[in-house]
């Protein structure tokens, strides 16, 4: 439409009031956050699990990464609720006597850690990767995005598992699990990285050749700087949409390598080991040991997905 | 346009020997086959004999020319666990592997595309956020527990389709094939329906999103205008742009379903390649390891080669600036 | 008199948003009778093609058309049913876009969107709607018709693109043709074509026309009346040499005083201060009010209603027939 009947969304506000945050209260993206009860509930729900995890150590009944804790008379107990149930284990037990919940509070707290962490070192790898790309272009720029072409035709968990397995044939067995730890985040990192370096590319291709960074060279300020300073920030909004949801895939992929065996051994378990553990005992009808495990691990994802989700709409009105 | 397709094929090649590179390293460096093949009491003498034998003192140039030219040849080296040559461990869980990931595609794209469309067109129905409320748990379920939940549900308590395996399989010649018989019909339904549900929700998701922009293009509003029918403007126009880049992105999603199969078999036991590689990953078998990688990145590049040229024969507009670029 | 091909009395058009409820189109009446071709000008966001979509039935949600009739040759297209405005669209109706680069689908010939959209609105077969296909393109000048009817639409240049666009608007002999803006996306050498041939298509036809566009060239060339917008209303309408020569409305005036010509060597050309206000800060009484050099109290408190004067209608309170007379 040549003429602009309908204003734009956020230019027509009747007397915007003073101060930061009342002006975060009226704007677009919280009044969509507070039209949008599921969205609030996924944020309570992601909240209460980062809290969980957070505290484990002090809700927990035992800690389920010390042998010494367990005691195998307490094995595949069934949840309280049940006819078979035992105190203190409210959902039950598994076969090496461990509580399905304390292992579920750890294993968050495992599961949410390398997801953080190889969002972080994702984000960090791919927004250098991007910076220097769109920097220099030419031949860096050629060989950075070339490479990120043929990567992202190549599913992350490919990548994540051929990275486990050549770091455990190099590691041999000096792979702990702590180390074992790192090499999670590790391949998770090496497999994120692709979309940020993108965007943050895209960006900087355009805010290069724009007249301030011209202007202000030419008053002598160095142009890394100036690009660090202004287009970093502008591209803070989809960066951080992408890290929301990538947040719940580098979950699903460190679940999904600890599942497959490659992740994080039995000795300290995540979410995933423990499904698998407990896919085991699933057709001697002892449910309870994945079925915790994989609502816990469920809820979280959906809880992550529907906050990047509605974060994603609400940075960009036009994707709706 | 043959210019065009020999370029692309230019880059395709390129692309796999950037990935042999990447394959022979895990090869020579990351498992040293000499230590796999000796005992601890083998002497120096005799590792640097087998060593030589192997060939593994020659220059890393040339040990990559010949890792190279017997790849050229399907000739992958000799698994570690089973002591058989990799290509005909490979060769024999092929077909399993295509079935599934075929079956899983058919799956996707049409109830994807079905339910795209709907939801593109009712977008404030019930029906349509039941979908969207899907979608979002198919992009939110990790495969896995997809998997497992149908095994509770169907084999478990319900009893009626097996939980593993491919059922009874025919061969036809090299190739073994379970969708001649009853009961492997059975038993890929559920496999089938675990690998496609997440290729499904991001089809779906796109085909609304893209139906969603069609219909505020010009285009569509000038057809409007035109007074053409809502079928005609729904169906004729606003389908036909929206597949244009669904279709790019089913063919190139057809490579990760492979290698999503590697979960989905796995939970389901099924005997193809994505199984061969996660018992190699967890077993350290870096000669499996690294033929699958290059399996895998052959199926890759040729999908996205295909789907680049059969783009051109849809869009008329790049069909054109091709020819020109001759 | 006899009837005109369009009738709009007391248009009013709505767009609600979480806000607000905005105004774009606020009582506006014309009428376009047969073989006449009517202007319509003013700055962008006048609600100049929301005019033409509002006739056409093209409003979208969250837009609506709030009060007001619409009728074409007598009988009311406003608020009908949707499969019967479908039927007036592109059969009664005729619209032509602003951009013809994107007013075609890219992956049809352009054969076949003529084709099916005579098909659409005719029981021609498809061979005789086909030869129609052809007869339409030599009309709108597309040479080797015969041949570039299996075009792409990429495979044409703008000004090609719009005659083809306006074969599409004219395949099923429409009373009324409502052009948007038809020339502003092309060079200024393919305008004048595209003009006079719209231009001739109507006197050929006996096509009422509606010309959207915000060139005062176009419509002192093209238009037998033109209707001065102002924020949703309209300013002035009258016949077009009166208007351009002796325009009423202040606003009309300063648009006047705003066209270079040829014969006016040394004399400044007169700007409008300020600029037209927003859809959501329209002021109260005449919404030019605070821009207007002659506005006195009256104007800041009331509306304007248009006021005929000879053969001009102008909504200014400087024209009230009574006491007030020019400042």
């Amino acid at each position: 439409m040549s003429d602009a009947v309908v204003p734009h969304r956020s230019e027509d506000h009747p007397q915007a009031p003073a101060g930061w945050f009342k002006r975060a209260l009226d704007s677009d993206i919280f009044y969509s956050f507070r039209r949008s009860r599921l969205t609030m509930v996924a944020a309570v729900i992601t909240l209460l699990f980062f809290l969980l995890a957070i505290f484990a150590s002090w809700l927990a009944v035992q800690n389920p990464f010390d042998p010494a804790q367990l005691q195998l008379i307490n094995s595949r107990i069934a949840p309280l609720w049940t006819a078979d149930g035992q105190s203190p284990f409210l959902l039950g037990t598994d076969e090496q006597g461990r509580d399905v919940l304390s292992a579920i509070l750890f294993g968050l707290r495992i599961s949410l850690a390398v997801g953080v962490a190889g969002v972080v070192f994702a984000g960090a790898l791919g927004i250098a990767l991007g910076l220097v790309a769109g920097y220099f272009g030419g031949a860096v720029d050629s060989v950075i995005m070339r490479i990120a072409d043929v990567q992202l035709t190549f599913p992350a968990i490919l990548i994540a598992l051929l990275v486990n397995g050549v770091a455990k044939s190099l590691l041999g067995n000096r792979l702990d699990e702590m180390s074992t730890l790192g090499v999670l985040i590790i391949a998770i990192g090496l497999s994120f990285w692709v979309q940020y370096a993108r965007t943050v590319r895209g960006s900087v291709m355009v805010e290069k050749n724009k007249d301030y960074v011209a202007a202000a060279q030419l008053i002598g300020l160095p142009a890394p700087k100036i690009l660090l300073r202004h287009v970093l920030p502008n591209t803070m909004g989809p960066i951080l949409v992408i890290a929301t949801i990538n947040l719940a895939l580098a979950i699903i992929t460190e679940a999904t390598l600890s599942f497959l065996g490659a992740g994080m051994p039995d000795t300290m378990p995540s979410l995933g080991t423990l499904i698998r553990i407990g896919n085991n005992y699933l057709f001697a009808g002892e449910w309870w040991i994945v079925a915790f495990p994989g609502i816990a691990l469920a809820g979280l994802i959906l809880s992550i997905n529907l906050l990047g989700d509605w974060l994603r709409d609400a940075l960009n009105p036009k994707l709706r | 346009m043959l210019a065009f397709t020999l370029r692309r094929l230019l880059q395709a090649i390129g692309v796999m020997l950037a990935v042999g590179v990447i394959a022979f390293a895990m090869f020579r460096f990351a498992g040293d086959p000499v230590n796999q093949m000796v005992s601890i009491d083998t002497s120096a003498a005799q590792r640097a004999e087998i060593r030589h034998s192997l060939g593994l003192d020659d220059p890393v140039l040339v040990q990559f020319g010949r890792y190279f030219i017997n790849a050229l040849q399907f000739k992958f080296g000799v698994s570690y666990q089973f002591r058989l040559p990799v290509s005909s461990l490979l060769a024999e869980r092929l077909p399993a592997t295509l079935e599934l990931a075929i079956c899983a595609t058919v799956l996707a794209m049409v109830a994807g595309i079905l339910m795209g469309v709907y939801s593109a067109l009712r977008r404030d129905t019930i029906l349509a956020r039941l979908f969207q409320a899907i979608s979002l748990i198919g992009i939110s379920l990790p495969t896995f527990l997809i998997g497992i939940l149908l095994i509770y549900l169907f084999a478990v308590t319900l009893g009626w389709l097996p939980s593993f395996g491919r059922g009874e399989v025919v061969k036809l010649g090299w190739w073994s094939t379970g969708l001649l018989t009853v009961s492997g019909w059975k038993a890929i339904i559920m496999p089938a329906i675990t690998l496609g549900l997440f290729q499904m929700t991001l089809i779906m998701r796109l085909v609304r999103a893209e139906m969603l922009e069609v219909l505020r293009t010009d285009y569509i509003r000038f057809a409007r205008a035109r007074g053409l029918t809502t079928r005609a403007i729904h169906f004729g126009h606003a389908l036909k742009n929206t597949l244009v880049p669904v279709i790019t992105v089913a063919g190139l999603q057809f490579g990760s379903v492979i290698a999503f199969s590697i979960i989905t078999e796995t939970v389901f036991q099924w005997p193809g390649m994505g199984l061969l590689f996660v018992q190699a990953v967890q077993n350290v078998d870096i000669p499996i390891m690294a033929a699958y990688l290059l399996m895998v990145s052959l199926i890759f590049v040729t999908i996205n080669l295909v789907v680049d040229i059969l783009y051109t024969v849809v869009d008329p507009r790049l069909r054109s600036t091709v020819s020109r670029a001759t | 008199m006899t009837q005109p091909v369009l009738s709009v009395r007391n248009l009013e058009v709505e767009f609600v948003t979480r806000r607000a409820t905005l105004r774009a189109i606020n009582g506006v009446s014309f009428d376009i009778a047969k073989g006449e071709v009517l202007g319509v000008v003013g700055e962008s966001g006048a609600g100049k093609s929301v005019t033409g979509l509002a006739v056409i039935g093209l409003i979208d949600p969250p837009g609506r058309i709030a009060a007001g009739e619409i009728e074409l040759s007598g009988t009311r297209i406003d608020h009908l049913p949707l499969e019967e405005i479908r039927r007036v669209r592109g059969k009664r109706i005729g619209m032509i876009f602003q951009d013809p680069l994107t007013s075609l689908n890219p992956l049809y010939r352009i054969g076949d969107q003529i084709i099916e959209t005579i098909r659409t609105h005719t029981s021609l077969s498809e061979s005789a709607a086909r030869r129609r296909a052809i007869d339409l393109l030599a009309e709108v000048g597309i040479p080797a018709p015969e041949k570039r009817i299996d075009g792409y639409p990429h495979e044409f240049s703008g000004g090609m693109r719009q005659r083809v666009v306006i074969a599409l608007a004219i395949c099923a002999e429409p009373e009324l043709i409502i052009a948007d803006e038809p020339t502003t996306a092309l060079d200024v050498s393919v305008q004048a074509q595209i003009i006079a041939l719209i231009k001739r298509l109507g006197r050929d036809h006996g096509t009422a026309v509606m010309l959207v566009t915000h060139d005062m060239g176009v419509i002192a060339e093209t238009c037998d009346r033109v209707a001065v917008m102002y924020s949703g209303r309209i300013a002035e309408i009258g016949p077009v040499q009166e208007v351009v020569r002796n325009p009423l409305h202040p606003y009309a005036r300063g648009l006047m005083g705003a066209i270079p010509t040829l014969a006016g060597e040394d004399k400044r050309l007169v700007q409008i201060p300020g600029s037209m206000p927003r859809l959501s800060a329209i002021p109260p009484g005449c919404p030019f009010n605070p821009r207007c050099a002659f506005a006195f109290d009256r104007c800041r408190v009331e509306r304007p209603e248009p006021i005929r004067q000879g053969t001009q209608s102008v909504a200014c309170h400087l024209f009230e027939p009574a006491k007030e007379t020019a400042a």
